[in-house]
Protein backbone atom coordinates (compact mmCIF):
# COMPACT_ATOMS: atom_id res chain seq x y z
CA UNK A 1 0.00 0.00 0.00
CA UNK A 2 0.88 3.38 -0.91
CA UNK A 3 2.02 5.77 2.09
CA UNK A 4 -0.70 8.13 3.31
CA UNK A 5 -0.22 11.73 2.29
CA UNK A 6 -0.17 14.44 4.96
CA UNK A 7 -0.24 17.79 4.51
CA UNK A 8 1.92 20.57 6.54
CA UNK A 9 1.25 24.07 6.05
CA UNK A 10 3.74 26.42 5.55
CA UNK A 11 3.13 30.15 7.05
CA UNK A 12 5.56 32.94 7.12
CA UNK A 13 7.30 32.15 10.31
CA UNK A 14 6.98 28.69 10.51
CA UNK A 15 9.54 26.93 11.62
CA UNK A 16 8.97 23.54 12.19
CA UNK A 17 7.35 22.57 9.53
CA UNK A 18 10.49 20.48 7.56
CA UNK A 19 10.83 18.73 11.06
CA UNK A 20 7.26 17.49 11.08
CA UNK A 21 7.65 16.40 7.11
CA UNK A 22 10.80 14.64 8.34
CA UNK A 23 9.52 13.00 11.13
CA UNK A 24 6.06 11.98 9.13
CA UNK A 25 8.52 10.12 6.47
CA UNK A 26 10.14 8.38 9.09
CA UNK A 27 6.87 7.00 10.55
CA UNK A 28 5.63 5.68 7.31
CA UNK A 29 3.54 8.81 5.45
CA UNK A 30 3.94 11.28 2.71
CA UNK A 31 4.62 14.61 3.57
CA UNK A 32 3.32 17.19 1.42
CA UNK A 33 4.40 20.77 2.15
CA UNK A 34 1.57 23.31 1.26
CA UNK A 35 1.63 27.00 1.05
CA UNK A 36 -0.62 29.69 3.32
CA UNK A 37 -1.38 31.06 0.51
CA UNK A 38 -2.87 27.44 -1.31
CA UNK A 39 -6.51 27.76 -1.30
CA UNK A 40 -7.66 24.30 -1.59
CA UNK A 41 -5.24 20.99 -0.43
CA UNK A 42 -4.27 18.10 -2.80
CA UNK A 43 -7.11 16.33 -3.33
CA UNK A 44 -4.53 12.99 -2.20
CA UNK A 45 -4.60 14.50 1.15
CA UNK A 46 -5.67 12.46 4.34
CA UNK A 47 -4.63 14.15 6.97
CA UNK A 48 -3.11 17.50 7.79
CA UNK A 49 -0.62 19.05 10.27
CA UNK A 50 -0.17 22.75 11.09
CA UNK A 51 3.32 22.81 12.72
CA UNK A 52 5.13 24.91 14.76
CA UNK A 53 6.90 28.68 14.93
CA UNK A 54 5.64 32.16 15.01
CA UNK A 55 3.26 32.69 11.81
CA UNK A 56 3.26 36.41 11.03
CA UNK A 57 5.23 36.92 13.88
CA UNK A 58 3.44 36.60 16.56
CA UNK A 59 1.73 39.76 15.74
CA UNK A 60 -1.86 40.86 17.78
CA UNK A 61 -2.11 37.19 19.12
CA UNK A 62 -0.43 33.92 18.44
CA UNK A 63 -2.05 32.32 15.91
CA UNK A 64 -4.65 35.25 15.20
CA UNK A 65 -3.70 36.20 11.56
CA UNK A 66 -2.66 32.67 10.48
CA UNK A 67 -6.09 31.40 11.39
CA UNK A 68 -7.52 33.39 8.48
CA UNK A 69 -4.96 32.55 5.55
CA UNK A 70 -6.40 30.78 2.53
CA UNK A 71 -5.22 27.77 3.32
CA UNK A 72 -7.37 27.75 6.24
CA UNK A 73 -10.18 27.92 4.43
CA UNK A 74 -9.32 24.57 2.83
CA UNK A 75 -8.41 23.32 6.39
CA UNK A 76 -11.52 24.16 7.77
CA UNK A 77 -13.39 22.30 4.85
CA UNK A 78 -11.34 19.22 4.97
CA UNK A 79 -11.55 19.12 9.20
CA UNK A 80 -15.75 19.30 8.45
CA UNK A 81 -15.81 16.44 6.23
CA UNK A 82 -14.42 14.61 9.04
CA UNK A 83 -10.30 14.77 7.66
CA UNK A 84 -7.69 14.84 10.93
CA UNK A 85 -6.09 17.69 11.62
CA UNK A 86 -2.71 18.02 14.61
CA UNK A 87 -1.96 21.32 15.15
CA UNK A 88 1.66 21.41 16.95
CA UNK A 89 2.46 24.58 19.18
CA UNK A 90 1.57 27.66 17.10
CA UNK A 91 -0.65 24.50 14.89
CA UNK A 92 -2.23 24.86 18.37
CA UNK A 93 -2.91 28.12 18.84
CA UNK A 94 -3.75 28.85 14.85
CA UNK A 95 -6.66 26.08 15.60
CA UNK A 96 -7.69 28.05 18.82
CA UNK A 97 -7.88 31.13 16.59
CA UNK A 98 -9.82 29.67 14.06
CA UNK A 99 -12.33 28.51 16.96
CA UNK A 100 -11.63 24.55 15.40
CA UNK A 101 -10.80 23.89 19.43
CA UNK A 102 -11.95 25.51 22.20
CA UNK A 103 -9.85 27.84 24.71
CA UNK A 104 -6.98 30.15 23.71
CA UNK A 105 -3.33 30.23 24.57
CA UNK A 106 -2.08 32.54 26.71
CA UNK A 107 1.27 33.95 27.51
CA UNK A 108 3.53 31.22 30.55
CA UNK A 109 2.80 32.84 33.57
CA UNK A 110 6.70 32.69 34.35
CA UNK A 111 6.68 35.13 31.19
CA UNK A 112 9.07 33.35 30.07
CA UNK A 113 10.20 31.11 26.78
CA UNK A 114 10.27 27.79 28.53
CA UNK A 115 12.32 25.17 26.11
CA UNK A 116 12.86 21.33 27.82
CA UNK A 117 11.79 17.89 27.95
CA UNK A 118 8.57 17.40 29.70
CA UNK A 119 6.80 14.82 31.26
CA UNK A 120 2.55 14.95 29.29
CA UNK A 121 0.32 12.20 30.29
CA UNK A 122 -2.25 10.65 27.95
CA UNK A 123 -5.87 10.80 29.78
CA UNK A 124 -8.28 9.63 26.89
CA UNK A 125 -6.40 6.53 24.82
CA UNK A 126 -9.28 6.40 22.78
CA UNK A 127 -8.72 8.96 20.11
CA UNK A 128 -7.49 9.22 16.30
CA UNK A 129 -4.10 10.40 17.76
CA UNK A 130 -3.64 8.66 21.11
CA UNK A 131 -4.73 5.07 19.92
CA UNK A 132 -1.13 3.91 19.95
CA UNK A 133 -0.77 5.11 23.52
CA UNK A 134 -2.78 3.54 26.53
CA UNK A 135 -4.69 5.65 29.43
CA UNK A 136 -2.39 7.01 31.89
CA UNK A 137 1.07 6.52 30.02
CA UNK A 138 3.33 9.20 30.36
CA UNK A 139 5.17 10.58 27.37
CA UNK A 140 8.66 12.47 27.70
CA UNK A 141 8.11 15.10 24.62
CA UNK A 142 9.85 18.79 24.60
CA UNK A 143 8.14 21.59 24.69
CA UNK A 144 8.87 25.31 23.51
CA UNK A 145 6.56 27.64 23.71
CA UNK A 146 6.31 31.12 24.93
CA UNK A 147 2.32 31.31 24.97
CA UNK A 148 1.36 27.76 25.75
CA UNK A 149 -1.18 28.54 28.98
CA UNK A 150 -4.05 26.94 27.89
CA UNK A 151 -7.45 28.67 29.19
CA UNK A 152 -10.75 28.29 28.81
CA UNK A 153 -13.84 29.24 31.42
CA UNK A 154 -14.91 26.67 33.51
CA UNK A 155 -18.14 25.53 32.19
CA UNK A 156 -15.92 24.79 28.78
CA UNK A 157 -13.03 23.03 31.04
CA UNK A 158 -15.69 20.72 32.61
CA UNK A 159 -17.39 20.22 29.71
CA UNK A 160 -13.97 18.94 27.98
CA UNK A 161 -13.01 16.92 30.54
CA UNK A 162 -16.22 15.18 31.34
CA UNK A 163 -16.37 14.49 27.43
CA UNK A 164 -12.94 13.37 27.19
CA UNK A 165 -11.56 16.36 25.34
CA UNK A 166 -8.63 17.25 27.28
CA UNK A 167 -6.37 14.20 25.87
CA UNK A 168 -3.33 15.21 27.03
CA UNK A 169 -1.81 16.73 30.56
CA UNK A 170 1.55 17.91 31.56
CA UNK A 171 2.76 15.85 34.49
CA UNK A 172 3.92 18.72 36.50
CA UNK A 173 3.31 23.05 35.71
CA UNK A 174 5.32 24.28 32.96
CA UNK A 175 3.40 27.25 32.14
CA UNK A 176 0.37 28.22 33.93
CA UNK A 177 -1.42 26.06 31.62
CA UNK A 178 -5.26 25.42 33.43
CA UNK A 179 -5.90 22.00 34.75
CA UNK A 180 -1.83 21.20 33.56
CA UNK A 181 -4.22 20.95 29.72
CA UNK A 182 -1.19 19.92 27.20
CA UNK A 183 -3.65 19.20 24.39
CA UNK A 184 -6.98 19.27 23.32
CA UNK A 185 -9.39 17.60 20.56
CA UNK A 186 -12.72 19.02 18.95
CA UNK A 187 -15.94 17.49 19.81
CA UNK A 188 -15.91 15.03 17.22
CA UNK A 189 -12.71 14.13 17.71
CA UNK A 190 -10.46 14.55 14.57
CA UNK A 191 -8.61 17.69 14.96
CA UNK A 192 -6.33 18.17 17.86
CA UNK A 193 -4.19 20.84 19.07
CA UNK A 194 -1.29 20.73 21.38
CA UNK A 195 1.68 22.20 22.65
CA UNK A 196 4.14 19.71 23.19
CA UNK A 197 6.08 18.84 19.90
CA UNK A 198 6.26 14.89 19.02
CA UNK A 199 7.82 15.64 16.10
CA UNK A 200 11.37 16.44 18.09
CA UNK A 201 10.71 13.29 19.86
CA UNK A 202 11.20 10.41 17.24
CA UNK A 203 14.67 9.40 17.97
CA UNK A 204 16.05 7.81 21.53
CA UNK A 205 19.30 9.45 20.80
CA UNK A 206 17.94 12.10 21.31
CA UNK A 207 15.96 12.07 24.84
CA UNK A 208 12.80 10.01 23.95
CA UNK A 209 10.97 8.79 20.63
CA UNK A 210 7.18 8.96 22.49
CA UNK A 211 6.32 11.53 19.83
CA UNK A 212 6.53 8.87 17.19
CA UNK A 213 2.98 7.29 18.72
CA UNK A 214 1.21 10.27 18.03
CA UNK A 215 2.61 10.92 14.57
CA UNK A 216 2.13 7.12 13.42
CA UNK A 217 -1.08 7.23 14.81
CA UNK A 218 -1.53 10.38 12.54
CA UNK A 219 -0.36 8.57 10.14
CA UNK A 220 -2.76 5.75 10.42
CA UNK A 221 -5.80 8.23 10.75
CA UNK A 222 -4.86 9.38 7.50
CA UNK A 223 -4.52 6.01 5.55
CA UNK A 224 -8.23 5.66 6.83
CA UNK A 225 -9.81 9.13 5.70
CA UNK A 226 -8.11 8.47 2.32
CA UNK A 227 -9.87 4.81 2.23
CA UNK A 228 -13.35 6.26 3.65
CA UNK A 229 -12.90 9.08 1.04
CA UNK A 230 -12.27 6.74 -1.70
CA UNK A 231 -14.93 4.30 -1.04
CA UNK A 232 -17.63 7.29 -0.63
CA UNK A 233 -16.75 8.10 -3.81
CA UNK A 234 -16.95 4.96 -5.64
CA UNK A 235 -19.82 3.99 -4.24
CA UNK A 236 -22.04 6.63 -3.48
CA UNK A 237 -25.24 4.71 -2.66
CA UNK A 238 -23.42 3.45 0.79
CA UNK A 239 -22.72 6.50 2.29
CA UNK A 240 -23.10 6.59 5.30
CA UNK A 241 -21.41 3.59 6.51
CA UNK A 242 -18.31 4.43 4.62
CA UNK A 243 -18.62 8.25 5.02
CA UNK A 244 -16.08 10.18 7.28
CA UNK A 245 -17.99 11.33 10.44
CA UNK A 246 -19.32 14.69 9.99
CA UNK A 247 -18.17 17.26 12.02
CA UNK A 248 -20.55 20.42 13.11
CA UNK A 249 -20.08 23.73 11.40
CA UNK A 250 -18.21 26.01 12.93
CA UNK A 251 -19.47 28.66 13.97
CA UNK B 1 -9.86 51.21 20.43
CA UNK B 2 -8.26 49.64 23.86
CA UNK B 3 -8.14 46.01 24.06
CA UNK B 4 -7.03 44.69 27.53
CA UNK B 5 -7.00 41.12 29.67
CA UNK B 6 -10.37 40.27 30.84
CA UNK B 7 -11.03 40.49 34.46
CA UNK B 8 -9.66 37.13 36.35
CA UNK B 9 -7.38 36.52 32.98
CA UNK B 10 -3.79 35.93 34.01
CA UNK B 11 -1.42 39.01 32.73
CA UNK B 12 1.93 38.00 33.63
CA UNK B 13 3.23 40.80 31.50
CA UNK B 14 1.30 43.37 33.84
CA UNK B 15 2.74 41.13 36.95
CA UNK B 16 6.36 41.53 35.47
CA UNK B 17 5.64 46.01 34.68
CA UNK B 18 4.27 45.86 38.34
CA UNK B 19 7.30 44.17 40.28
CA UNK B 20 10.05 46.67 38.03
CA UNK B 21 7.46 49.64 39.37
CA UNK B 22 7.79 48.88 43.04
CA UNK B 23 11.79 48.11 42.45
CA UNK B 24 11.90 51.51 41.27
CA UNK B 25 9.91 52.83 44.40
CA UNK B 26 6.70 53.23 43.26
CA UNK B 27 3.14 51.98 44.87
CA UNK B 28 1.65 50.53 42.40
CA UNK B 29 -0.71 47.40 43.50
CA UNK B 30 -1.44 46.44 40.21
CA UNK B 31 -0.73 46.48 36.28
CA UNK B 32 -2.88 45.39 33.71
CA UNK B 33 -0.78 45.44 29.85
CA UNK B 34 -2.87 45.57 26.99
CA UNK B 35 -3.01 47.65 23.80
CA UNK B 36 -4.28 50.77 21.91
CA UNK B 37 -5.26 50.12 18.42
CA UNK B 38 -6.02 53.34 16.27
CA UNK B 39 -8.45 52.74 13.15
CA UNK B 40 -9.45 55.36 11.04
CA UNK B 41 -12.55 54.35 9.11
CA UNK B 42 -14.04 55.42 5.57
CA UNK B 43 -18.02 54.95 6.99
CA UNK B 44 -20.69 56.98 6.61
CA UNK B 45 -21.27 58.06 10.12
CA UNK B 46 -20.69 57.09 13.98
CA UNK B 47 -23.31 54.33 14.19
CA UNK B 48 -21.50 52.78 10.91
CA UNK B 49 -18.24 53.33 12.48
CA UNK B 50 -19.01 51.34 15.27
CA UNK B 51 -20.87 48.69 13.70
CA UNK B 52 -17.89 47.99 11.60
CA UNK B 53 -15.41 48.31 14.70
CA UNK B 54 -16.95 45.62 16.53
CA UNK B 55 -16.95 43.13 13.40
CA UNK B 56 -13.35 44.19 13.44
CA UNK B 57 -13.18 42.65 16.69
CA UNK B 58 -15.19 39.72 16.66
CA UNK B 59 -13.28 39.07 13.66
CA UNK B 60 -9.66 39.72 14.31
CA UNK B 61 -8.85 42.46 16.47
CA UNK B 62 -9.89 40.92 19.91
CA UNK B 63 -10.34 37.33 21.18
CA UNK B 64 -13.50 37.72 23.75
CA UNK B 65 -12.84 34.50 25.66
CA UNK B 66 -9.17 36.59 26.90
CA UNK B 67 -9.89 40.40 26.02
CA UNK B 68 -12.25 43.11 26.74
CA UNK B 69 -12.70 45.57 24.11
CA UNK B 70 -13.35 49.40 24.65
CA UNK B 71 -14.19 51.72 21.54
CA UNK B 72 -13.77 55.29 21.42
CA UNK B 73 -14.81 57.02 18.53
CA UNK B 74 -13.79 60.77 17.39
CA UNK B 75 -13.34 63.06 14.19
CA UNK B 76 -10.22 62.63 12.26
Amino acid sequence: MSRPVVAVVVFPGSNDDHDAAWALRAVGAEPVLVWHEETALPSSVGAVVLPGGFSYGDYLRTGAIASLAPAMGAVRAFAAAGGPVLGICNGFQILCESRLLPGALLPNRQLEFVCRDTGVRVENSDTLFTRRCWAGQELVLPIKHGEGAWFADEGTFFRLSARGQIVLRYTEDVNGSLGRVAGVTNEVGNVMGLMPHPEHALDPLLGSADGGLLLAALADAAAEHTLAVASATAAPERRGGASPPRARASP
Amino acid sequence: MFVRPKEGILDPQGDAVQHSLEKLGFGVVRVRVGRVIDLEVDAADAADVRAQVERMCSELLANPLIESVEIHLGES
